[in-house]
């Protein structure tokens, strides 16, 4: 069963081919006795998960199931899920249990599907090789020697290693594509203000977004079908109207104009990378699209301005975990002082101290116009430069990111190094448009990801353009040969 | 932009953060690399630019002043670390 997309679960589902629970049951085996290979799980809910799909069964014998009952996922740490741990990766919220739901996991409560457990992170999201986990890092299922990216690193790898058929990740400045384009599978990161915020622990409030995560677009449309959609608790939802996304997939290509940056195949990518894109794109363009090379002159500003704006929303996001009301509380505080700074200070990883620590200087005195104001005036350049290009090209593409999946320990002595592997991601974040990344082949044994931008609201375009291509290759049925 | 030790101590302090004295020469190390990788952005001229907050220019969205939520303290305080009465407990501020 764990060969299956989460599409053709759904329907073998719908034929009765298979119980939920049996399903649920198999790819709880199949957590219990190969993650330990990749460390992808931090918390596993077996006996709510058994007990949702049992009753997913029953809904279904009573004649009333939705595509996603009884359908097993796994949630990014990010999530609140109600009695259950929480942790975002952080040894901060390692004894945190969520009072409550977020709204994307009410939603997949509400539509039947079952909660496989929470899966490992990027210490609060913020990372881009899931090293920084207080849980340890993860292992790309490829190539257990290499990370699988991050933060969602915990998603991407349990989808690649066929432990669950789905998982939800979030997206600050990459982190749904770039794990989806290293572990070899599809994700998207939806326009800002399409899925809610509430519950979802918030990294940078003007970028943090989250999406579905699976192996294939098809999936990932039933997926935000469920996930997208206004809600009041969220004072940046916008209220639009969710299209069926699964309804478009199929739509022809013809006319379709693709976009690719120059800025976007120069040397600093992997030659290995290109010629994977370059291949997809000739697919494309067999299926209909034309082809118009653009500029993004300001693309390489989107790193020191992204590293600017996340750290000084992260450090006020942040702010709140001060030992007092929830989380991690330092031994023996002496005074309310000591009890903030050695909370913090011992709560924190090193990573997340770093990027506190700049967003606070940025945002200081004396100091908020060179870097703050500077980088916002930044973003709206960026966003401005995305927008006069979409109004000449459909879909802007490229690689989701200038190398395949790095070793473990390669680039965490060197935070910068990391950052630098943002370059094709942080400035889909900055302008809020939508992002997705499907496979497109391999560098040396490494799944490559082929990055698609569209204009606000086009998701339903961009997984159709993702689901045209899947059905013309199978990068994104490959599976790596351990599992 | 570098930074030193004293202006590391200094965030640190705004930020709330316990730095172990030993590790703050690898935290300014770090926080310089990354500072001299933000100053790129004054290589340009934004004077005319109007700074961007939010993707769509969003304004707060407001609601009308009607009381709306359920008490759920108890239920929300079970996970605090120390709580009397109601109240989150800390260590005294006031002498």
């Amino acid at each position: 069963m764990h060969t299956k997309t989460l599409a053709e679960l759904s329907r073998g589902l719908a034929a009765g081919d298979f119980s939920s629970t049996e399903l649920t049951q198999s790819y709880l085996t199949r957590i219990q006795t190969l993650d330990s290979q990749f460390n992808s799980f931090i918390t596993v809910t077996a006996d709510t998960a058994l007990a949702q799909a049992a009753a997913a069964d029953q809904r279904r014998a009573a004649g009333d199931a939705d595509p996603l009952s009884g359908i097993p996922l796994a949630h990014k740490d990010i999530f609140c899920t109600r009695g259950v741990r929480t942790s975002c990766g952080s040894k901060m919220l390692d004894n945190f249990v969520a009072p409550y739901d977020a709204t994307v996991i009410e939603k997949f409560n509400a539509a039947g599907a079952v909660s496989l457990g929470k899966t490992n992170m990027d210490e609060f999201a913020m990372g881009s090789s899931n090293e920084s986990s207080f849980y340890g890092a993860v292992r790309n299922p490829w190539n257990r020697d290499c990370v699988p990216g991050g933060s969602s690193g915990g998603s991407a790898a349990a989808i690649a290693a066929r432990l669950a058929p789905g998982a939800t990740g979030t997206d600050t400045g990459g982190s749904i594509r770039q794990p989806a384009a290293l572990c070899g599978i599809t994700g998207i990161k939806p326009t800002y203000g399409r899925v809610s915020r509430y519950g979802m622990i918030a990294f940078a409030s003007s970028l943090d977004q989250g999406g579905p995560m699976a192996r294939t677009a098809e999936d990932c449309a039933l997926l935000l079908n469920c996930m997208a959609g206004f809600d009041p608790k969220d004072s940046t939802s916008i209220e639009r109207a969710v299209p069926d996304y699964s309804a478009t997939l199929n739509d022809n290509l013809d006319g379709l104009k693709i976009g690719l940056p120059k800025e976007y195949f120069s040397d600093a990518v992997d030659p290995r990378i290109a010629t994977a894109v370059q291949a997809a794109i000739k697919e494309l363009e067999a299926l209909g699209a034309t082809i118009k090379e653009i500029s993004l002159p300001n693309t390489q500003l989107c790193i020191p301005a992204y590293y600017v704006l996340a750290p000084a929303e992260a450090s006020s996001n942040l702010s709140r975990f001060d030992g007092v009301r929830y989380g991690y509380r330092c031994a023996n505080p002496v005074d309310l002082e000591d009890l903030y700074k050695r909370s913090r200070g011992e709560g924190f990883g090193a990573e997340v101290k770093r990027r506190i620590l700049i967003g606070a200087y940025a945002l200081s005195a004396g100091y908020y116009d060179a870097y703050y104001l500077k980088a916002q005036k930044i973003r709206r350049l960026i966003q401005q430069e995305f927008v006069s290009a979409l109004n000449e090209v459909d879909i802007i593409m490229g690689p989701t990111t200038p190398h395949p999946a790095f070793r473990i320990g390669e680039k965490s002595n060197d935070p910068v190094a990391m950052y630098l592997e943002d370059i094709f991601t942080l400035s889909v974040n900055l302008a809020g448009l939508p992002g997705l990344s499907t496979p497109v082949g391999f560098a040396g044994g490494l799944p490559v990801g082929l990055q698609m931008i569209g204009n606000y609201w086009s998701e339903a375009r961009l997984l159709n353009v993702a689901h045209r291509l899947q059905q013309a290759t199978d990068w994104h049925q490959q599976s790596p040969a351990t599992i | 932009m570098s930074l030193d030790r004293t202006e590391v101590e200094k965030i640190a302090h705004l930020a709330r953060l316990q730095i172990n004295d030993a590790d703050i020469p690898a935290y300014a190390q770090n926080l310089s690399n990354i500072l001299a990788l933000v100053d790129q952005m004054q290589a340009l001229d934004t004077q005319a630019i109007e700074p961007m907050a939010n993707p769509h220019d969003a304004t707060q969205r407001l609601r009308a002043d009607r009381v709306t939520e359920t008490d759920q303290r108890e239920q929300l305080q079970a996970g605090a670390p120390a709580v009397e009465n109601g109240l989150f407990l800390v260590p005294k501020v006031i002498e």
